[in-house]
């Protein structure tokens, strides 16, 4: 295949750069691999605030008020709209990955959807209750 | 395969990332919008009470063992996601230069921030 001496030109499709605009079957799909882009920030701004941990009460505090920025905290607004959509994209597609069967008969697709809100919503107030506890 | 006779089967290391990148999705799906909601923006606006992240409470929590672990699966694994997604998102806008840099420098960044994590948190313990 990667021979250097070949003399063999393939032909390359040419693909404007904007094809996933042109439909918004490919958009939605673009988006949804582009809400990885936020989330990737996401996790280095905790990764972050690791490191200021570390370094003290001090440095925590800084991690913490630099949080309350008016940009700041518009990011995570457009992080949680972007994450969201991940988690909605993802449990649409649940139903492909998990293959159930009982008794003979395979499992609804809509059960499994359902069933992983109902764990998403449980997961959200657990979270939400621990930390304020 | 059209030279099996010749050369043996390459391994693939795919198997690996896709697992990684299938938990992080999980995780992702079910966590991250509820931790953005508390540490962007509940505990930034005061909404819940900031004493909830404060210093002892966090720190705490970090240089315990089951909440090192925690913190590391919360922080790193949805990295093996998303780096996953965008690898793979390089080829999808038609960037077609250094496949093999992209995926270093990819993955690379997942398995480095990790790293970081996991040497913060077993430092503090």
């Amino acid at each position: 295949m990667n021979n250097p001496a070949s003399k063999r030109k393939p032909y390359q499709r040419e693909l404007p750069v904007d094809w996933w605009l042109k439909h918004a079957f490919y958009t939605k799909y673009m988006i949804r691999e582009g809400t990885s882009i936020a989330i990737t920030i996401y996790s280095c701004i905790l990764a972050w605030g690791l490191l200021r941990l570390s370094q003290g009460p001090e440095a925590w505090q800084g991690w913490l008020n630099a949080l309350q920025h008016p940009i700041a905290v518009l990011f995570h607004i457009l992080a949680l709209a972007f994450a969201l959509y991940h988690t909605v994209t993802w449990f649409d597609l649940a139903p492909k990955a998990a293959d159930i069967w009982l008794k003979g008969k395979k499992l609804d697709d809509k059960f499994i959807v359902i069933g992983h809100y109902v764990g998403f919503v449980l997961a959200t107030l657990a979270a939400l209750i621990i930390i304020t506890l | 395969m059209s030279h099996t006779d010749s050369t043996k089967l390459k391994r693939s290391h795919e198997p690996v990332f896709w697992g990684l990148f299938g938990a992080g999705g999980m995780l992702t799906a079910f966590l991250t919008p509820v931790m953005i909601l508390i540490t962007g923006i509940l505990v930034p606006l005061a909404i819940i009470s900031p004493k909830a992240l404060n210093y002892e409470r966090v720190h705490g929590f970090a240089t315990s063992w089951y909440g090192a672990a925690i913190l590391l699966v919360l922080i790193a694994l949805p990295l093996w996601h998303t780096l996953h997604r965008i690898f793979h998102g390089l080829h999808d806008i038609g960037v077609k230069r250094g496949r093999d840099w992209q995926q270093v420098i990819c993955y690379g960044a997942a398995f480095a921030i990790s790293v970081f994590v996991f040497t913060l948190l077993l430092q503090m313990l």
